[in-house]
Formats: C-alpha cells, sequence, structure tokens
C-alpha cells in the first residue's frame, strides 16, 4: 500500500480535496461532489433521450439467456433424480432375493443360491480408509499450501504449484500399479516394525501376513488426494485480504501468528471445502483400491494385516462376474455410497452455514 | 507510554525505485503529527517505515536511522514484532479480522503477546474500546462479528484493537479517508484525547484535518514523478497554515500546486 489517495472517498470528509488541477480555493468542497452529476445532455438523441418510452421486449437475448441458464440449473437435479431412480429400481429385486441381513452380514455371495450379502463391511472400509488418507493428506497438504502462499519466493510458489496440480492430473490407475507393485514393499517391512513395537494398539495388532492391507491403500489414497487438497488451500490462502495480513503483522504477530489469526481463520471455509472435496475423491475412488486392498468381508479396525475393501472396488472388481443378483447387490452398494457421500456433503455444508455470520462478512 | 520519534537521514526503497530520500524529522511524545503533501510523495511509505511495516513488501527496504526515545528500531539485534508492538499502526481501510468477533478484534494482539487471562482480556477490551469511544456502541453485542459494524464503528474498532496492546506511538495512514464526515469527526475528536497518552503520526490528504487535529504539520513534495520525496517543511501546524516559510508549502496549502 503506497501512495494511493481515495480521491473520492477524501471528498466525503466535509474537508478540502487536494487535486492537480482544482481551481477554487480550499473549503470549497461542496462542489466537488457536484460535479460529474450535472454533465450536461443534449435533448432528443442521447441513449436516455426524449419520446415515448419503448415497452417491454417479449422475446430477446435477457429471456433467452435466462431460459438457458435455468433449464442448465434443472438440468442437475433431472440427473439426480434419474441417477437415484436407477439405482433403486436395480436394487431392489437383488435386496428381495437376499438372504442375509444387508447391513449386518460380513459376505458377499449374492451369486449363489440362496444370495448372500452385507454392505457393512464394505461401508466401513470406505468410511475407514478415506478416513485415513484424509488424516494423512490434509495436515500435509496444509503445509504445502501455507508454504507455497506464504514463505517460498513467488517464483518457486508458482512452479511447485503447478507441479502439484500436475500430480492431480496422474491417472488413478498409475498409482494404483505403483502401490501394488512398489510401495507394498515398504509398507510391508513398516507393517512389520510397527507390528513389532506397537502391538499393544489395536489397530497394529494381528500377525500378518502384511502388504494388502487398509494401510497400504490408504497410503496411496492419500497421496491422491494431496494435490487437490494443497491447490485448493493454496488458492484460498492466497485470497486473504493484504489488509488483514497487514493488520495482524503491525499488532506485532510473528509470520506463523500471522497465519494463524489472519490467514487459517479467514481461509476456514475454503479449507473445509477443499477437504470434503478430497473425501469426496477419496471416497469414490475405485481402481487403485481394488488393485491395492486385500478384498475381504470383515469389518476390522487393524490397518496392518492383508485385508479391507471398500464399495468401489468390490464394484470394480466383482462386476464382471456377476449375474442378475449380483449386478443388483453391487448397483444398491452403489446407493449406499451414494448416500454416504451425501451425509459427507450435508455435514460439510452444516459446518460452513454454522458459521455464515462470520464468513458472509468476509467475502 | 509516549514516545520521541526521530529519523534521521531516513532513505526508502521499493526495489531499485527510491521513494523518500533523507527524510529528518524528530516527533515529540504526547503531541500529533500531521503528513501532508500530494500523492506519490513518500507520506506513507515514510509512515510505514517508521513501525518497520515498509519492509514487509517484498524488495522493500529502509536505510539511515530511525529511533524512538533513543533506541534504533532498525538495529539489527532488535525483534521487529517487538518494534510493531511499541509502534501500533491504524490503515487506510477499517480492516477487523473478518472472522472475530468484536471483543476477539479487540483482544487479537493481547492473545498474540500470551495473555490469555479471561479477566484480564475483559478489562483490557472495556478499557480500549472506551478510549476509541466505541464501548456504548458495542457493549452489548461484543460476541457479533467485527465486520458487521459500520465504516466508522469498524475504524473505531481498529482503533481500539491497536491502543489495546499500550504502544508508544500510533501512526495514522489517512484514517478517515474511507468514512463519512460524521465519522471522521468521531475519530479526530479521538486524536485529541489520545495524544494524552500516545504520540500520534497521521498522514491525511485532508488539510482541514490536518490543521483540526495536528500539533505539527510535515509537507512532503516531490519534483516530478520518479523522484523520491523529500521533506519541505516541517514545522507548528499553525505556522504551516498561516505562514509557511517555504514558497512551495505555500503553494500546495492554497491550492495552487497539487
Amino acid at each position: 500500500m503506497g501512495e494511493t489517495p481515495h480521491r473520492s472517498a477524501d471528498a466525503g470528509t466535509g474537508g478540502t480535496r487536494v487535486t492537480q488541477s482544482h481551481a477554487w480555493p480550499a473549503g470549497a468542497s461542496a462542489r466537488v461532489a457536484e460535479a460529474p452529476v450535472s454533465a450536461p445532455t443534449p435533448d432528443g438523441n442521447g441513449l436516455g433521450g426524449g419520446g415515448a418510452l419503448p415497452t417491454n421486449r417479449k422475446f430477446g437475448a435477457e429471456r433467452a439467456f435466462h431460459g438457458l441458464t435455468m433449464a442448465a440449473g434443472a438440468m442437475v437435479l433431472v440427473i439426480i433424480v434419474a441417477i437415484a431412480a436407477f439405482l433403486i429400481a436395480k436394487a431392489i429385486p437383488a435386496l428381495r432375493a437376499n438372504t442375509a441381513n444387508f447391513w449386518t452380514f460380513e459376505g458377499w455371495f449374492p451369486n449363489d443360491n440362496p444370495p448372500t450379502f452385507g454392505i457393512g463391511a464394505l461401508a466401513f472400509g470406505t468410511v475407514l480408509s478415506a478416513a485415513l488418507a484424509l488424516l494423512m493428506a490434509v495436515p500435509v497438504a496444509m503445509g504445502i499450501a501455507l508454504y507455497l502462499s506464504h514463505y517460498a519466493p513467488r517464483r518457486l510458489g508458482n512452479s511447485l504449484g503447478f507441479l502439484i496440480d500436475l500430480l492431480a492430473a496422474v491417472p488413478s490407475v498409475v498409482f494404483g500399479l505403483w502401490g501394488r507393485d512398489y510401495l507394498i514393499g515398504p509398507v510391508t517391512d513398516l507393517s512389520g516394525w510397527l507390528n513389532k513395537y506397537f502391538s499393544w494398539i489395536p489397530i497394529f495388532g494381528g500377525d500378518g501376513p502384511y502388504g494388502n492391507s487398509i494401510l497400504l491403500g490408504s497410503l496411496v489414497l492419500a497421496i491422491m488426494v494431496l494435490p487437490i487438497v494443497t491447490s485448493l488451500t493454496r488458492e484460498v490462502f492466497l485470497q486473504t485480504p493484504t489488509a488483514n495480513e497487514e493488520a495482524a503483522i503491525a499488532l506485532g504477530a510473528t509470520r506463523w501468528e500471522m497465519l494463524r489469526t489472519a490467514v487459517l481463520p479467514y481461509g476456514r471455509p475454503g479449507i473445509i471445502a477443499a477437504v470434503m472435496l478430497g473425501l469426496g475423491r477419496a471416497l469414490g475412488e475405485t481402481i487403485a483400491l481394488a488393485l491395492t486392498l486385500g478384498s475381504t468381508y470383515a469389518i476390522s479396525f487393524n490397518v496392518l494385516e492383508s485385508g479391507g475393501n471398500t464399495i468401489a472396488a468390490n464394484i470394480a472388481n466383482r462386476f464382471a462376474e456377476a449375474n442378475d443378483t449380483g449386478r443388483g447387490a453391487l448397483i444398491a452398494s452403489g446407493l449406499v455410497l451414494f448416500a454416504i457421500t451425501l451425509v459427507v456433503n450435508i455435514i460439510a455444508r452444516a459446518i460452513i452455514y454454522r458459521r455464515r455470520e462470520f464468513t458472509e462478512s468476509a467475502a | 507510554m509516549a514516545k520521541r520519534v526521530s529519523a534521521s537521514n531516513v532513505t526508502a526503497y521499493y526495489g531499485a525505485f527510491k521513494a523518500i530520500e533523507n527524510i529528518n524529522l524528530t516527533v515529540e511524545p504526547k503531541t500529533v503529527t500531521a503528513l501532508i503533501g500530494p500523492s506519490g510523495c513518500g507520506k506513507s511509505t515514510f509512515l510505514r517505515s517508521i513501525n518497520r511495516m515498509h519492509e514487509v513488501l517484498p524488495g522493500a527496504r529502509v536505510e539511515g536511522s530511525l529511533t524512538i526515545d533513543d533506541q534504533d528500531i532498525y538495529h539489527r539485534d532488535v525483534d521487529v514484532t517487538a518494534v510493531r508492538r511499541t509502534i501500533g499502526m491504524v490503515f487506510q481501510r477499517p480492516n477487523p479480522f473478518p472472522t472475530m468477533s468484536i471483543f476477539e478484534n479487540v483482544v487479537a494482539g493481547l492473545k498474540l503477546n500470551g495473555v490469555r487471562k479471561k479477566s484480564i482480556l475483559d478489562e483490557a477490551a472495556e478499557k480500549a474500546l472506551r478510549s476509541a469511544n466505541l464501548w456504548d456502541e458495542v457493549k452489548d453485542r461484543l460476541g457479533k462479528p467485527g465486520a458487521g459494524l459500520s465504516g466508522g464503528q469498524q475504524q473505531r474498532l481498529c482503533i481500539a484493537r491497536t491502543i489495546a496492546v499500550e504502544p508508544q506511538v500510533v501512526l495514522m495512514d489517512e484514517p478517515c479517508s474511507a468514512l463519512d464526515p460524521i465519522s471522521t469527526l468521531a475519530i479526530e475528536d479521538l486524536m485529541f484525547q489520545l495524544k494524552d497518552k500516545f504520540t500520534i503520526i497521521i498522514v491525511t490528504h485532508n488539510m482541514q484535518q490536518a490543521a483540526r487535529v495536528s500539533d505539527r504539520t510535515a509537507f512532503f513534495s516531490i519534483e516530478k514523478t520518479g523522484d523520491p520525496g523529500r521533506l519541505i517543511e516541517y514545522d507548528n501546524t499553525q505556522k504551516i497554515f498561516s505562514n509557511p516559510s517555504v514558497k512551495k508549502t505555500e503553494d500546495y496549502i492554497t491550492g495552487r500546486f497539487g
């Protein structure tokens, strides 16, 4: 902020307005406010000229555009309703045929006669792996974003930001293959080590085999959501008004204190939105988890032992072999995933809405 | 609670651009000093170098010496955050923290200094808000967002936030330029009261305001665009506005030159 005089604002302070060109003596402030208003307009031939006022146009670009945008808005609703209707219609026959409890049964045999399958373990695996992935990714992502937006020199920040965006463009099957063929080695070693020294913590218990575990799956997921969360939170942090940052600095804040006082609170809704988008990707991620998880159907908090499964990975793994009931069962699981995502988004909205009084005035 | 500010040969740069050159001036404790001059003459740059806010911008730096009560604020061993706590600043546009309530805004500086005790914060907040003539207007809604106040109230909130940490010197960078006349009057009244406790330096584009509130006035100017700003004349406000010793000051005051 250098020498930027807000001239129009100055005029209202009841004092002299000092400009390059004023011809009247100091103190004649009233004239300043009037000057731009009373520009003379020639009669009859301006845009706002004389004659009768034209009538409102019935059909014009304005109305057409209004219709187009409304149609686009309505399309979202139509698509969502259509998807939900499709899922429900296909799922009901399979759910009727299911002889086990859909919510609690731990297993997936919809192709047998009689068919038995349960969503519990899959839904649990989905939420657990996504939550673990976020737990690992979000702190790192925010650290990177804060570094890029407020510590790194601008050029370094921009080029690193570009690299991060590039990471987001890597297809998930690549991450999956990498996880399955390479990362599995180090993760197996790490699992053994964790189990040796921390087996008293239930999540690190069990006695192997290690490798294709929730730990491997959520690590791969974490790497996949990292770029989205990083690049969104970086955008958010960059948008903090300089005035707020300077206010904190002028109060004697260090860099970190300034971030805590001005940047992080201001970016809070954006951070939540970024995390939710990351969570959305983690919940729906299919192929990377189909390649890395052990595909078992048990509810277990053990993250080291081979096993784990998610709704999306299960659909990918089992769709080819499925008969009619099998497909219906997979679609029913898709419906549950749809519901989980919906609930997560509603919760995120609620968190943002609860602080609206503060965030709205911030905008 | 108030200290003397002395500048000697202060020169400030934005990268390669020299914004002000060889500014020498001493501001006495418990006075209001106004910095006036045309746009781009370096008043704000000088103001911001007094609490080391200038160097926050990338590439910006200051040469020369600036002291408060004979302590060099640009000394290598000086903690820059301590300088800014000692020399508070109020900005051109009211900038309360948008995510904080009125109360949190006022005590933000204290919290940064590690004050956590609720009773101390309550007391300090009331004291600062009373000093800023805002207490009666906000005492029933301290939990509401600071950004929900009117512009003039927001600016007084920012003043309260600044004086809550009990600085020695308060810098104001065109504090009324975004405000209506009534809010401006309220802030000017406030400056009269605050100078009992603080040394106040204010940048203003409004010469009547300078004449009304200040004891001393410094006139800055530039030869032409691109030249560094210089201090042309520094004297008692009354002298500057009635009988300035430099022709250029007189031209500016009377409006013959911008």
